[in-house]
């Protein structure tokens, strides 16, 4: 019993203990936010890894997003006489909703994994312990840019999933289907206001923070072996999934009621 | 290769504005609209019900043109719309009426365009770019119709 008593509490301690150096990450590279001389090499490397190696499938996604949600739609649709409310039910569903978080999905699999395997890796061949041996910081010199990186990316990639998107449904909408163009635009454009595009930047900002955040940490605090690589970089994107379903929930709840 | 890089990034920085500003401008509140091969006409309607800037403006169900814009009159508090008809459609009667029509029970409202006779005996020309139409019928509101076919029974 007392040994069970023992269990719960190590467990307790461990998770506050990675909490508190999870933030302490977290706080080190906010306050090293790369500067305009030196940083700046650094952070256009990382931006081009981020977020232009995550163009291909933002984009391929995006799209057949788009054209899935029109079809479904305007079968559901047409039976009410109300293909018309095609361009709003696709706009909005990708502005408010699919656009950040299944954005926010692909980046945690295609770019997070990429920032924990490294940050692991370089942990494991004891890359980091040098840069400390010849006085770099570590967490300026690594860390910082690919989180800043990665706060200034996710946002362009969801605003370029959600335009992606809608493109697709009107090609299949307009296009394939036969909704009316003028009626497809005049109805989207009434339905959605500035503030759906803002909410849906704030959803993708805070998306980009903890997927972010998370990838970074899981890679700084892993098991330098390879085994220890493989399961940080595992739990990186299962956490990171979890935690931007979750928060959407939460966001939307706030947001849109 | 930073070179090749920096360019990548640039391009990459350049799509997301521009993903951005075009969700701006044309999902959520449309800003310019080309409007080039097209001459404007005004009609005063009652109630124009669910009509929509950018509807079409049909005639026997071709779409010759679009809503360019609507707004209330200053004076007898009226709401003017202006139709944009493509160049090619110029021939249109004084005598053209229009209605506020729905596609289906439940759609979309539409503008349906009557194209009149020209007679020049008496003196019906063809409407010239910024004419007014006279002869507009209102859209039909549902609850008005229940309302009259309501009262019309409780009568008998």
């Amino acid at each position: 019993m007392i040994k069970r008593f023992g269990q719960l509490g190590h467990t307790t301690l461990e998770l506050l203990a990675g909490l508190g150096r999870a933030l302490i990450i977290l706080l080190s590279a906010i306050t090293h936010m790369p500067n305009i001389r030196k940083g700046y090499p650094l952070f256009v490397k990382q931006v081009y890894s981020v977020g232009v190696l995550s163009l291909i499938i933002i984009i391929v996604s995006g799209l057949f997003i788009g054209m899935v949600l029109a079809l479904q739609g305007h079968g559901v649709l047409i039976d009410y006489g109300a293909e018309a409310s095609l361009g709003p039910m696709v706009a909005l569903s990708l502005l408010r909703e699919l656009g950040p978080v299944v954005t926010a999905l692909l980046f945690a699999g295609r770019a997070g994994s990429a920032l924990t395997a490294e940050i692991g890796l370089m942990k494991a061949t004891e890359q980091l312990s040098s840069m400390e041996m010849m006085a770099v910081d570590p967490l300026r010199r690594v860390i910082a840019p690919r989180f800043w990186a990665g706060l200034f990316c996710m946002p362009l990639l969801a605003a370029i999933f959600s335009m992606v998107g809608i493109f697709g449904s009107h090609l299949v909408g307009v296009v394939w289907l036969g909704v009316d163009q003028g009626t497809f635009w005049s109805v989207m454009q009434g339905d959605v206001d500035f503030a759906d595009i803002v909410n849906g930047t704030i959803k993708a900002v805070s998306f980009a923070f903890v997927v972010t955040w998370i990838a970074v940490f899981k890679g700084y605090d892993c098991v330098p072996t390879s085994e220890g690589i493989s399961r940080a970089t595992t739990s990186s994107v299962v956490q990171a999934s979890l935690v931007v379903l979750g928060l959407d929930f939460i966001l939307t709840a706030i947001m849109f009621t | 290769m930073s070179k090749k890089i920096e360019i990548w990034v640039g391009f990459f920085v350049a799509l997301g504005i521009a993903a951005f500003v075009s969700l701006a401008l044309n999902v959520a509140n449309s800003g310019i609209q080309g409007g080039d091969n097209s001459y404007q006409l005004y009609a005063k309607f009652d109630n124009i019900g669910g009509l929509k800037v950018r509807s079409p403006i049909k005639v026997g169900g071709v779409v010759v043109g679009r809503i360019s814009d609507i707004r209330l009159d200053a004076e007898d508090y009226l709401p003017i719309v202006t139709l944009d008809i493509y160049e090619e459609y110029n021939q249109f009667s004084e005598a053209t009426s229009l209605s506020i029509l729905t596609a289906g029970l439940l759609g979309e409202q539409y503008i349906g365009l009557e194209p009149g006779f020209v007679d020049e005996e008496l003196g019906i020309g063809i409407l010239q770019p910024n004419d007014y139409v006279e002869d507009t019928k209102s859209a039909i509101v549902l609850e008005e119709l229940i309302g009259q076919f309501l009262f019309s029974q409780s009568e008998d």
